[in-house]
């Protein structure tokens, strides 16, 4: 593990005062710096908060915003909850598919896409929406969502 | 009752049309932290509850429980420290209307929760908000901090024998920890799985410490409670649960948006006058996202407040409307709602965990053509039993979609089994499929 990210960690350890309530905010952090929760990052917080790594795990597994796997540098959360997909969502989940050439919870190859299907992302009154990172975009239509894309590359 | 009056009156998104809404300079000059310089100066906590339960306000969170109550319980409660939580945690398909609130007037939010902790006398509050929400939590960090620095938050508020401070946490990705017994434990940086009730968090909350957990709405009417009194409040909207309620339109509607009305208005009106219209033909509506039943256009009058829903079979909640017109396959939609929360069942009972998934099989093979009429016995069964048996909200509501789509659409659902037949050509129905 990178020392900056360490010392990271530990403060945000020391502003919980060590306890477990750290481990939500700490996992944001790791997630957002290296893309994943890796093993290594696991034990390490087991082992800081005296819980058994198999707790650290669980946390991890339980929620969608934490992967063990490494995601891509660019996160598509596309919404497939019911108002999205009243107004055509899953032909943009469809769009998105081919553009990336991937399925859903996949990677790019070159690694600058995951894409992942989402519950509602609370942009209903703008559905079909996704985001990629933390922008929103709504209103989508297969032509926009490819020029989206598109603009990203 | 004046009607041009009525319809105007703005509780929670009165500021939010201001330029620069979200600052604490906007806020202050549009008459903000005035009810929390009111209650420090003037009443005492007895006082302020009293106040809130005149005012009969309930919660905005889907429960509709009444707010002065449960502050009652936890003022009254012994043990010490008492903490104040907010639910940010907006997450039931179809509702953005905290968000509003979060992102546009952040300040409302916090000076309801600095009264709150007054009233049941608590030093501390923390605010779960939605780990997708990133605008959200960043404008509410930077409001909290100016908040502190000009003395509305922290040590000794406005000169006073009251502190009281705030942080944030985020949640980061399901749906249960808007449940608020689970929400509870997500804020103690565990899984989000939902507690045994009771202990209910007003006795047993946040470290098992008497809290007071209220929705971002909710805490966002205290202030002009407050500053304008009960009575006042009790002439907006319905007799039994007055005041006003931000209805969020979604779905097959010509306008869809966040529209706050007083309670009680017809669905109609707000479809029409609102909504500008249905997209095609009413077919289905959802008041009150994927967790409540079917109505159907024979609903249309129906007053938007939660008694009144509750009459008519279907529950208000969080006030998510989803409309669906009639290119809709309700099969097809019992099957996608039915997808939703076997997804998002968190898995510690069984009748959830294995109902959800049970049901998403059984509609699964029905969109197949591999459906029996007994089937749909099963189901409504299924929604008696998880209702009946599943230990949080999640599972009780679970069905409901589901069970009123098989009562009022029963003809599409014998259509798919008897005839292996989607007469919208949704359903794959016998053709290969996924
Ligand atoms: C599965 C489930 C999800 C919920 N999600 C939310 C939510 O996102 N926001 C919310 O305020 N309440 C939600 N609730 C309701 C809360 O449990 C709780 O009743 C509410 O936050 C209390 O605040 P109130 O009295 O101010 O409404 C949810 C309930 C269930 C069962
Ligand atoms: S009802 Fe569902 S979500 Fe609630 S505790 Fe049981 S399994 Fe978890
Ligand atoms: S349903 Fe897609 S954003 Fe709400």
């Amino acid at each position: 593990m990178k020392s900056r990210l360490k010392e990271r960690i530990e403060k945000i350890l020391t502003e919980y005062g060590g306890k477990r309530q750290a481990l939500l905010p700490a996992l944001h952090l790791v997630q957002e710096r290296e893309g994943h929760i890796s093993e290594e990052v696991i034990s390490y917080l087991a082992s800081r908060l005296s819980l058994p790594s198999v707790d650290v795990y669980g946390m991890v597994t339980f929620y969608s915003l934490f992967s063990l796997k490494k995601e891509g540098k660019n996160i598509i959360r596309v919404c497939v909850s019911l108002p999205c997909y009243l107004r055509g969502g899953n032909q943009i989940l469809e769009t998105l598919k081919e553009e990336l050439g991937i399925k859903e919870y996949e990677t790019t190859p070159d690694k600058r896409f995951t894409l992942e299907p989402v519950s509602c992302l609370g942009l209903c009154d703008q559905a079909p929406a996704m985001m990629i990172n933390d922008e929103v975009y709504g209103n989508l239509t297969k032509r926009k969502v490819k020029e989206i894309i598109r603009g990203f590359k | 009752m004046n009607p041009v009056k009525f319809r105007e009156t703005k509780i929670v998104l009165k500021n939010i049309h201001r330029p620069h809404s979200r600052r604490l300079k906007t806020y202050l000059k549009a008459g903000g932290y005035q009810a929390l310089k009111k209650v420090l100066k003037g009443m005492n906590p007895q006082g302020v509850i009293k106040e809130v339960e005149r005012s009969r306000l309930v919660g905005r969170g889907g429960a509709a429980f009444p707010t002065g109550l449960k502050w009652e319980f936890a003022r009254e409660a012994k043990d010490i420290p008492k903490y104040v939580v907010c639910n940010a945690d907006e997450g039931e398909p179809g509702t953005f209307k905290d968000k509003q609130i979060l992102e546009k007037d952040p300040h409302l939010l916090l000076e309801g929760m600095a009264i709150c902790g007054y009233a049941i006398g608590a030093r501390q509050g923390n605010i779960y908000i939605r780990g997708e929400y990133f605008q959200a939590y960043r404008i509410l960090k930077e409001a909290v901090k100016e908040a502190e620095e000009k003395g509305f938050l922290g040590k000794n508020i406005l000169g006073e024998d009251f502190s009281f401070s705030i942080s944030l946490y985020r949640g980061a990705g399901a749906y249960v920890c808007g449940e608020e017994t689970a929400l509870l434990d997500s804020l103690e940086g565990k899984k989000g799985q939902s507690r045994v009730k009771p202990p209910f968090p007003a006795f047993e909350g946040f470290q098992n410490k008497p809290t007071v957990l209220n929705n971002v709405e909710t805490l966002a009417n205290i202030p002009d409670i407050i500053l304008k009194g009960a009575q006042w409040f009790l002439k907006i909207g319905s007799q039994k649960t007055p005041g006003t309620k931000i209805y969020c339109l979604s779905g097959d509607i010509q306008r869809p948006g966040y529209y706050e009305l007083p309670t009680g208005i017809k669905l109609k009106r707000l479809l029409i006058d609102y909504g500008k219209g249905v997209k095609g033909e009413l077919k289905a509506i959802l008041p009150g996202g994927v967790s409540s039943s079917f109505l159907t256009r024979k609903d249309l009058s129906v007053a938007l407040d939660w008694p009144s829903v509750a009459k008519r079979g279907s529950q208000l909640g969080s006030g998510a409307i989803i409309i669906l017109n009639d290119t809709h396959c309700m099969v097809d939609i019992a099957r996608r709602c039915a997808q939703f929360f076997a997804y998002e069942s968190c898995g510690k009972c069984s009748p959830c965990r294995e109902g959800t998934k049970r049901t998403r099989e059984l509609l699964t093979n029905i969109t197949l053509g591999r459906g029996e009429l007994s089937d749909l016995e099963l189901l409504c069964e299924l929604q008696e039993v998880m209702y009946d048996t599943s230990r949080c909200g999640l599972g009780q509501a679970a069905l409901n979609a589901v069970r009123s789509a098989i009562l009022k659409f029963r003809d599409e659902f014998e259509e798919h089994i008897r005839e292996r037949r989607c007469r919208f050509g949704i359903c794959p129905l016998g053709k290969e499929s996924s």
